[in-house]
């Protein structure tokens, strides 16, 4: 780091103490990182359990290698600047005094822009990917309250209600693409689940459409995003995801006891839920794209 | 650090002189009230300016001081310290106080205020009342606001972007909401005001020989702020009448029944709000070059290229604004995420000309450089985390979670440093005295360090999945751990915002400044510490954009306006 030709004479007496200083800088700032634990290869995120959540962290990926290759060396540029550069007591010597240098001026203009139209490309061919609406061979419709969510299965005439300290359990089969209706009946709200690297609000008065591709069984945990409340912080939900065959008999299931308990309609109306009945319209514009 | 260079009137030398009408005109009054009264008659842009500056500062500590109740209820998952209606009121009112009451007010109320017209050598700001009612209202506002606190119901307390329909009359019923809305109008008229008078005094109260290329990248970019206030607030007011007509006329602008559309109000409020994202960073910008310059010796590197980069991101800040919107589903995404990579070009070109200021240059590690590069640290690495959340796929699954958060608290801590070094840069020149460099380092030691340790255990937290705005949080060893680092990092900050006002209690009227104590390059560095009352007795020639540095080096002048010096040719020396 340190030839003898870029140390004018005199500082090399200190160059050990600056370089104790710049190593000790570093630690300082990579610390928090290391203390944070970030797993190296997946920089920080999670793999994702549905094929739209998997685009997105191959995404992720490749954001932060390019985010690296260029943070690290602009991070030591900036503490070399500084530091190899510092003025020595009682030195009133004024230096070359560079104000343009156009090539290198122009150079970091160019490439950042050409490092952008990259990031912007895999961007776009991403997105296409995350929020593509393919023919769905299940579908739920997901109704977010203060506070609380409602799962109603279209066509099976039940849904799945809960709120707070209960929350509620959203099934849906594996490697298949669910759609989901996303509404709520008040207050904006955010359909969340961390395993799917996925989120989108909730708004009233319009109807949110995307598309899941869960590939692998298990449940997941949700949660609502957006500040919604009082209880904003209570508000969760599970989605569990099981194989097709297992999802047609818990259908049948789900369906057969509601329609046994009620005699015909929904199951369920154990919470109270404001603003209910407000009138759904669909959304404008294909704005889902 | 550099002794004082003697230095003649400048008459004569191409310079000029301003004639006063008498000799006793450089008194701090003109014979006028004195005291209290004075602090309340006034019409002096440098009175009005440290007005602002105190306010804001108290604001800063208000503001974080409910930043430290957040964290300790953060420090354990299922935190009793406060309960979840305060947690909501207290994040509400630490986003509204740090963003409406500190950031905005304490850089173009107070040291845009104090030195733009010093640094164009202006004798007051264009609209002197209209400066002070600028002022009253946003002391007006800040008082109304956090009256909130005291009223029936509490604060506001839907968060500081107040989205529909949660803040409407049946969701939001209390006073504070009013209060909030109220005090949003006051302080956005007293920013459009202030907009008005710094666009008028840059374009119309230059000195003779300020052209527009000469000009200090701060005032330049308080230029840039000075139109996109007049560009957003507007909107902004706007649409807060629309929330006050939703709560209290009965109309249904923000809410489905009736025919209106809630999200308009993230439009409305966003329009304002990312331009606003840059009304708060580009003042602060300018203080960082202005400081990065001095303490290294040399001119602003790429100084046109600055002026540039600071009118692109100005441009394009206007056609982001949905990039807050990703995860509605009514935004078209592309083009949101195109316009929001690209403002990292001209972020970078700073963030390159600040490198290329210091490089090669004289580095004076002061307190106020110290604060300044860790700005561009800090700086650097909320910007690259912006670049991840102006993409769509990452944005949706980091949006609203603490990823967000860390990241613009990265921007945000960066400011405060960028502030604060600005307290230590221009504070002499606005009282005449310096401040404590041993105490202002373990400020800045204990401030650095505490940012790093709050944000990137919020960075990990929000890939972890944690939401924010929650004010308990399920029992997650790894979450509590991460947020317990992060409230350590945020105590540590709020010993250090302490050091501030135990310096500036220390240091009072303790270390006389002198003229030029950092032998900066800018006109204002030409007045006296503090400037007389319409700031100049006389002036400099001003043939490029540091005349008070050309001035005390005359030798070096012929380097300045970008020429090359050959290889071989020896630096020029102070005399």
């Amino acid at each position: 780091m340190h030839s003898p030709s870029d140390t004018p004479s005199g500082v090399g007496m200190t160059s050990g103490n600056r370089r104790r200083r710049l190593l000790g800088l570093i630690a300082l700032v990579a610390a928090p990182i290391l203390l944070s634990g970030c797993d190296a290869s997946n920089f920080g995120a999670f793999k994702s359990v549905t094929s739209q959540g998997r685009s997105s962290f191959h995404l992720w990926q490749g954001f932060s290698i390019v985010a690296l290759i260029i943070g690290i060396p602009t991070l030591a540029l900036i503490i070399w600047a500084a530091l190899r550069y510092r003025a020595r007591k009682g030195d009133t010597e004024v230096p070359r005094q560079t104000q343009y240098h156009l090539p290198l001026e122009i150079t970091y203009t160019i490439i950042p822009i050409l490092i952008v139209i990259g990031l912007f490309a895999a961007t776009v061919v991403v997105e296409d990917k995350v929020t593509a609406n393919p023919t769905p061979s299940a579908v739920v419709d997901v109704n977010a309250f203060q506070w609380g969510w409602r799962f109603t299965y279209p066509g099976h005439h039940f849904s799945i209600v809960g709120q707070t300290t209960q929350s509620p359990e959203m099934v849906i089969p594996e490697n298949e693409n669910v759609r989901i209706w996303l509404t709520s009946s008040d207050v904006v709200h955010g359909f969340y689940v961390r395993q799917f690297n996925f989120s989108r609000y909730a708004l009233p008065g319009v109807i949110n459409e995307f598309t899941l591709s869960p590939q692998k069984t298990g449940t997941f945990f949700g949660q609502c995003t957006q500040l919604c409340g009082l209880y904003h912080s209570l508000m969760f939900f599970r989605v569990k995801v099981v194989t097709p065959a297992s999802y047609q008999v818990w259908l049948s299931q789900e369906q057969a006891a509601a329609t046994k308990a009620t005699g015909s309609a929904a199951k369920l109306q154990t919470g109270k839920q404001t603003g209910a009945g407000i009138p759904i319209k669909p959304a404008i514009g294909g704005g889902n794209n | 650090m550099t002794e004082l260079i003697e230095r003649p009137v400048a008459a004569g030398d191409g310079g000029m002189h301003i004639d006063h009408f008498d000799d006793d005109h450089g008194g701090h009054d003109h014979g006028g009230p004195t005291g209290i009264l004075k602090w309340l008659t006034t019409t002096d842009h440098k009175i009005i300016g440290l007005s602002y500056t105190v306010t804001s500062v108290i604001m800063l500590v208000i503001g974080g001081f409910l930043a430290e109740l957040i964290r300790i209820q953060l420090a354990s998952p299922n935190g009793t310290y406060v309960s979840l209606s305060e947690y909501n009121q207290l994040f509400t009112m630490h986003g509204s106080v740090m963003i409406y009451l500190f950031a905005g007010p304490f850089a173009f109320g107070g040291l845009a205020n104090i030195i733009v017209p010093l640094q164009i050598g202006a004798p007051d700001m264009a609209f002197p009342r209209l400066n002070a009612l600028s002022y009253w209202l946003y002391l007006s506002g800040s008082i109304t606001m956090l009256l909130g606190f005291a009223v029936a119901g509490g604060a506001a307390d839907f968060g500081w972007v107040g989205y529909a329909p949660l803040s409407n009359a049946i969701y939001s019923p209390g006073y504070g909401a009013d209060l909030w809305i109220a005090a949003l109008l006051l302080t956005g008229f007293s920013a459009i005001f202030t907009g008005v008078n710094l666009c008028a005094t840059v374009f119309y109260l230059r000195a003779p020989g300020m052209t527009m290329f000469r000009m200090p990248i701060f005032t330049w970019n308080m230029l840039v702020v000075g139109i996109l206030i007049l560009l957003a607030f507007p909107v902004l007011t706007a649409g807060l009448i629309m929330l006050y007509c939703d709560r209290h006329f009965g109309t249904h602008i923000f809410t489905v029944q009736g025919g209106g559309v809630p999200v308009l109000w993230q439009n409305i409020f966003w329009f304002w709000g990312h331009p606003e994202v840059y009304i708060l960073a580009l003042p602060f910008f300018g203080m960082v070059t202005e400081i990065i310059a001095c303490f290294s010796k040399k001119p602003v590197f790429g100084y046109k290229g600055m002026v540039f980069a600071t009118i692109t991101i100005a441009a394009l800040s206007l056609g982001v604004w949905a990039h807050h919107m990703f995860t509605t589903g009514v935004v078209l995404l592309p083009f949101f995420s195109i316009m929001s990579l690209l403002i990292a070009v001209p972020t970078g070109i700073k963030i390159f000309n600040w490198i290329g200021t210091m490089w090669g240059g004289k580095v004076h590690l002061t307190t106020a450089m110290l604060f300044a590069v860790g700005f561009v640290i800090t700086f650097l690495i909320g910007g690259i985390t912006g670049i991840y959340l102006a993409s769509p796929p990452l944005d949706f699954f980091t949006h609203d979670t603490y990823f967000v958060v860390a990241h613009f608290h990265s921007v945000v801590t960066a400011l405060v440093m960028a502030g604060v070094g600005g307290l230590y840069y221009w504070g002499p020149k606005i009282t005449g005295y310096l401040l404590n460099e041993k105490i202002g380092k373990w400020q800045f030691w204990t401030f650095f360090i505490g940012a790093q340790l709050m944000t990137f255990p919020m960075y990990q937290l929000g890939l972890e999945g944690m939401p924010r705005r929650m004010a308990i949080y399920p029992n997650d060893p790894q979450w509590a751990n991460l947020n317990r680092i992060a409230t350590a990092g945020a105590l540590l900050m709020g010993i250090s915002t302490l050091l501030l006002v135990v310096n500036i209690a220390y240091s009072w009227k303790r270390y006389p400044a002198g003229d030029n104590p950092w032998d900066a390059q800018t006109l204002e560095w030409f007045t006296t510490s503090p400037p007389p009352h319409h700031n100049y007795y006389s002036l400099p020639p001003i043939r490029s954009e540091r005349p008070t540095w050309d001035y005390n080096h005359p030798d070096a002048r012929s380097l300045a306006h970008g020429h090359q010096v050959p290889d071989h040719a020896p630096a020029a020396v102070t005399p």
